[in-house]
């Protein structure tokens, strides 16, 4: 009896996921449709986006949505992938305890504060290196960088620490040094959640609103080197919500956030179908 | 109080008043143990569970430097010099003594790369002398005719049994003078324990074998010398055969016999 509530506790749950992310689909693409039949392809292809001509081309706010999330993966990564390691198998207990809460720490930091951060005290360091405002596409990138790398170190901590110390002593056991050890045993063990978290740190890194919108720079251009000021999707639907005054920009704006929507699934799709499955196979 | 032969043979390792503390530990784990250690023999260790039997293991190749803390006290002498002597190269240390643990340890690489591991490990790359060392690895180990058609799969795809097999091909392809087992076939059905027992009595031809159990009908199979240890000390250590039915010491007697245990 109990069981059976249970079950159904749990299938109405799982149903009810599904029913919303149908919910969302099916507003933003009822919302777009206006968008859509006036620009087609153009609205993805051009970045011309200016509202008093009712001209909408969201090729800046995509490439900078896409631009700056590969950059903040560049730089992340192997931060990351560092930190865990140091984290798992290099620090001494008491400061693997000390490091490990801080990282977590880290990861909880809302990340309207990351952005404030950025701003008032990373942009300004930018702008005495590079010249320029500052502001931009390697300022955004760097602060999600900075955003998800506590994230992705600590995931990717947990992973590696699940291999079992029975495995690293056969490694050690036939003459490995500690960094045999890593490379050989702990990295290849732990792939797979470290690829999981690498792909939830991409999730998070290109929805991400609140930490990019203060240092992105918030224009409609595409950026021709990464020290220019630009936008990206969430960044536009933050600033010019309240700003659509037809409703030709009301579904552009609709319609960007059906493209986000998309991208972000494909792109997770992509990455759990392809590397996941290449991981668990085994190559 | 404790009865140790003295080993005619050539010898391979000699451990002295060896004693052991883990670390944050108030007593030692294991008491001032003597015990000379057969060149080219199997030597088992039986005893109690805790009675020291892993950690006396594990100090034979340092595993026990892995986690700081640990001390230890005495000699264990190995080629002429004292392994404990913490200038001692415990790589080169770990390729000349190797080790097969409690539970199969496939590595997740391929069958062909897990035994080719500790080779590469030593800088070799030379593709033929891999090929022809691994091949002669798995063969020693027993386990070619099983893997030679699936080289390039999956270590973790071979069942408990193969893959034990495997451990074993990968460390003698270091070609080692020593060999640690302990407890290799507690994880293990009958027919698999049986071929691994096989093979430890045909490796003894090139390499001094110990042995950690904790079935004494393991140890009367296949090992020459039989180490009884109890709360950390060294009770009795004889010919197998002679400590099995004439034990010197009483509590010998009574762990064979099922009195304890
Ligand atoms: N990592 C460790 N830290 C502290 N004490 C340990 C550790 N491993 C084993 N011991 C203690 O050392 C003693 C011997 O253990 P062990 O060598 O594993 O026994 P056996 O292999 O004969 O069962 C036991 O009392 C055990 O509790
Ligand atoms: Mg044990």
């Amino acid at each position: 009896m109990i069981d059976k509530i249970f079950l159904n506790m749990t299938r109405t749950s799982a149903l009810l996921i599904l029913f919303i992310v149908a919910w969302i689909f099916v507003v933003l693409f009822n919302h777009s449709i206006e968008a859509m039949q006036t620009f087609g392809f153009d609205f993805i292809t051009k970045d011309e986006w200016a509202p008093n001509l009712e001209k909408f081309g969201a090729y800046a706010a995509i490439f900078g949505s896409v631009a700056s999330t590969f950059l903040a993966m560049l730089l992340a990564i192997p931060v990351a992938i560092g930190v865990a390691i140091f984290l798992s198998e290099i620090a001494h207990d008491k400061i693997k305890g000390f490091f490990g809460v801080s990282v977590e720490l880290l990861a909880a930091i809302p990340s309207v504060i990351y952005g404030m951060w950025g701003l008032f005290f990373f942009v300004p360091i930018l702008r005495d290196i590079f010249g320029g405002m500052g502001i931009g596409l390697l300022a955004a990138g760097i602060v999600l960088a900075i955003m998800i790398l506590p994230f992705m170190a600590a995931v990717t901590r947990d992973a590696m620490n699940t291999t079992p110390d029975i495995l690293k002593e056969s490694a050690y056991a036939l003459g490995g040094t500690q960094w045999d050890v890593i490379k050989d045993i702990i990295i290849p063990y732990a792939k797979a959640g470290i690829i999981g978290s690498l792909i939830l740190a991409l999730g998070r890194a290109i929805g991400e609103t609140m930490a990019v919108t203060f240092v992105m720079g918030n224009v409609h251009h595409t950026p021709k080197t990464i020290l220019d000021p630009t936008t990206s999707i969430p960044v536009t639907l933050a600033n010019e919500f309240t700003e659509a005054d037809s409703s030709l920009y009301f579904s552009s704006l609709f319609g960007l956030a059906l493209t986000l929507l998309v991208m972000s699934f494909v792109v997770i799709a992509i990455a759990k179908f392809y590397f996941l499955r290449k991981v668990r196979k085994g190559q | 109080m404790a009865s140790i032969i003295d080993i005619k043979d050539e010898c391979s390792l000699h451990v002295r008043n060896f004693s052991f503390t883990y670390k944050g530990a108030t007593t030692p784990s294991l008491k001032k143990v003597t015990m000379p250690i057969a060149k080219h023999s199997v030597t088992a260790l039986i005893g109690p569970s805790g009675c020291g039997k892993t950690t006396l293991l594990r100090s034979f190749n340092r595993m026990h430097d892995l986690y700081p803390g640990n001390k230890y006290e005495g000699e264990i002498e190995f080629e002429g010099r004292n392994i404990l002597d913490p200038k001692e190269d415990l790589i080169h240390l770990r390729t000349k003594i190797g080790m097969i643990f409690q539970k199969p340890t496939a590595f997740p690489m391929s069958i062909f790369d897990n035994v080719a591991y500790g080779m590469r490990l030593q800088g070799i790359k030379n593709k033929t002398e891999l090929e022809g060392r691994v091949e002669k690895a798995l063969q020693d180990a027993a386990i070619w005719k099983e893997v030679k058609d699936r080289l390039k799969h999956d270590a973790n795809g071979l069942s408990g049994g193969q893959q034990q097999r495997l451990c074993i091909a990968r460390a003698i392809a270091v070609e080692p003078e020593v060999l640690l087992f302990d407890e290799p076939t507690s994880a293990l059905d009958p027919i698999s324990t049986q071929g691994i027992e096989k093979l430890v009595i045909e490796l003894k031809e090139r390499v001094s074998i110990i042995i950690v159990t904790h079935n004494m009908q393991q140890a009367a199979r296949v090992s020459d010398y039989t180490g009884f240890m109890y709360l950390g000390d060294l009770i009795e250590l004889g010919h197998t055969e002679e400590l099995f039915v004439t034990p010197k010491e009483k509590l010998t007697q009574e762990y064979i016999t099922g009195k304890f245990g």
